[in-house]
């Protein structure tokens, strides 16, 4: 099992050292000049030579860019092109928001994902399988953005007005405020999430329900309650626990549209907010950190797996 | 999908109390293939994907003959009126028509998602030809490789990759071509997986020894014997991508990474409306739906083909 984390540790590591030559490379091989473009096109070549001095980006890049991730791993991800903060210190507030809207997510997502997709093995084949499987996947392609604007319509300021269409910072707000503002965006999360989550539970639940225990269980006299709860979602429902948190990643991504949609300022907006005013310091920053977060997301996945599943942690790794 | 080793020559093998060998024998590569497509037309699902897919096609190539109003031209109604018979779907902020504004902004999304899915799958199945089939030193360093890219969420990738090629300009500028090389090189490692497993599945097979006995090149061997083999999971990639394509390039223009106002594309639409949202609801929902419309309509079609390719 050491060997199989160390493994697996290893290779992420290697993953995200890659990723983070990749993004200094992009953001930093192709601006040119940060001086003219902060300082603007009537500042004198000297203001812009100086101002690129300062910033160390008349240096040649490998020694940038191992500045800049010494840096980082510490922690440090520079100040803002634009006021000279620095970036850590919007990054960790919003880092804070966007957790909260993940988790709310997740909690709305998990427990009616997997009673479907349980619901969609127990019925395999008949119509309300066929209607939770499509239906889960239709609503897996659908645009997190797509999904807010229709619930917004239904539920929001649209129609109902149940909740609100827009969040705020909700700095300071009651944590039932808080979910309250947070349930349109959470929900539209949690919908993307749904259609892979409950397709993992059918999985997994037929693939018990198929197994030799399963048999011997129903043939030496068990109640069907018993055979199900005992043995089948015992152990088919492993798996899918697993799998869910390597969707961390994927719901990350669709935290960008939604937050910009309900004006959250988390990660997703923060990104966006960098990139619009081509502040690159920042903009690193946030797309390291979201490698980050699936790489610590993906490796909890593979060791739960691991852990469950001696197969995957002492058999062949590919 | 071809049967394996289908261009080698038939070597008569004599059984003794079999049927002799017949010159026609009944799996033809040939009757597969249209057992398969007759399989695939008969889904339901697929028939009604297909219309929706067919109907916002038809949408971006004659959009603005069949819009009843112009898509870009404000010149003429009050603000955010609600739906009447005249105007099915209201009017927006500026009073345009929002049904042939709907109909119009499918161009800019059918111009983009197909031709970005044609080059991730094109480039994702090179690499991972060359992933399965040598792998060893090359599948491990384009592995890693693939990995961190897959690190980051796809669209905060598309992102960092617009606004670096937008550096020198002020503002973001995104056109057409731009997107269509991000999004697809951005599928190119997803794909390449795929085709990897694929290639790996066949690459031990007899058939393929068996070309290489004959002394056939690497390159041969990959696109003739193997890549045949993995069309099916191949297929069922790319109608999977097409609809993750219109999905990104709806949700870049949502975010502001596509077209500029005042082009009446669906992201944008809903960008430029939200704020409005307690207003005019229509104004938001409508190129909501329309974007619902085609992913879905996509989707069930992938969701047939990998039924009867992949059961």
């Amino acid at each position: 099992m050491l060997r199989y984390v160390a493994h697996r540790l290893l290779l992420g590591l290697v993953s995200l050292l890659l990723l983070s030559m990749m993004i200094y490379a992009a953001a930093q091989v192709l601006p040119g000049n940060p001086g003219r473009l902060v300082l603007g096109r009537e500042a004198t070549p000297d203001a812009v030579r100086l101002f690129n001095h300062r910033l160390g980006v008349d240096r040649p890049l490998p020694v940038r860019y191992g500045d800049w991730l010494g840096h980082a791993v510490r922690g440090d991800f520079g100040s803002n092109y634009t006021d000279g903060r620095p970036v850590t210190d919007d990054l960790v507030p919003a880092l804070e928001r966007s957790m909260f809207l993940a988790i709310y997510a997740f909690l709305l997502c998990i427990p009616v994902s997997i009673f479907a997709g349980v619901t969609a093995a127990l019925r395999r084949g008949r119509p309300a399988d066929r209607f939770i499987t499509v239906g889960g996947l239709s609503l897996a392609v659908i645009p997190e953005f797509v999904l807010g604007a229709i619930l917004v319509t239904l539920l929001g300021p649209g129609f109902l007005n149940l909740f609100p269409g827009i969040a705020g910072t909700l700095e300071g707000a009651s944590l039932w405020t808080k979910l309250d503002s947070l349930f349109l965006p959470a929900l539209a999360l949690a919908l993307v999430l749904f259609g892979y989550i409950a397709r993992m539970a059918r999985a997994g639940t037929m693939e018990a329900l198929d197994a030799d225990f399963t048999r011997t269980a129903t043939l030496k006299g068990l109640r069907r309650r018993d055979v199900l709860s005992r043995h089948v979602l015992r152990n088919g429902l492993l798996p899918t626990i697993a799998v869910i948190s390597t969707q961390v990643g994927y719901l990350f991504g669709g935290i960008v549209a939604i937050e910009k949609l309900f004006g959250y300022p988390g990660i997703g907006f923060l990104t966006l907010t960098a990139a619009q005013i081509k502040n690159f310091p920042m903009l690193l920053a946030c797309v390291l950190v979201l490698g980050v977060v699936y790489f610590i997301a993906t490796l909890t996945g593979d060791l739960l797996m691991a852990a469950l599943n001696p197969r995957v942690r002492l058999g062949d790794r590919q | 999908m071809t049967v394996v080793g289908g261009d080698m020559p038939q070597v008569p093998v004599v059984v003794e109390g079999a049927p002799p060998l017949t010159s026609q024998p009944l799996d033809t590569p040939q009757r597969i293939r249209r057992e398969m497509v007759r399989q695939i037309l008969h889904s339901r699902l697929f028939v009604v994907g297909t219309v929706l897919l067919l109907f916002w096609i038809f949408c971006a190539f004659f959009g603005s003959h069949i819009a009843p109003y112009d898509a870009i031209d404000d010149s003429f109604s009050p603000s955010y009126h609600a739906p009447t018979w005249a105007h099915p779907f209201g009017m927006d902020r500026v009073g345009r028509d929002v049904f042939s504004r709907v109909i119009v902004g499918a161009r800019s999304v059918i111009a983009v998602a197909p031709a970005a899915t044609a080059l991730g799958v094109t480039l994702g199945s090179v690499l991972g030809l060359v992933m399965g089939y040598f792998g060893g030193t090359v599948d491990n360093v384009i592995g890693r490789i693939v990995d961190a890219v897959l690190a980051v969420p796809f669209i905060v990738l598309s992102i960092l990759v617009l606004t670096a090629l937008s550096a020198g300009s002020e503002g973001i500028s995104v056109s057409p071509l731009k997107l269509i090389m991000v999004i697809g090189i951005a599928f190119t490692p997803i794909v390449a997986r795929t085709v990897r497993s694929a290639v790996l599945a066949e690459r031990d097979l007899d058939y393929v020894q068996a070309a290489k006995l004959r002394g056939e090149g690497s390159l041969y061997i990959m696109l003739f014997e193997i890549l045949p083999n993995v069309m099916g999971p191949i297929v069922v990639e790319a109608t999977v991508r097409l609809g993750y394509a219109v999905f990104a390039v709806a949700t870049l223009a949502f975010v502001g990474y596509g077209p500029q106002p005042p082009s009446p594309d669906w992201g944008l639409q809903i960008a430029d409306q939200y704020a409005d949202v307690t207003l005019a609801w229509w104004a938001i929902v409508f190129p909501a739906l329309a974007i619902a419309s085609l992913v879905v309509g996509i989707n069930l079609i992938a969701d047939s083909v990998q039924q009867v390719l992949e059961p």
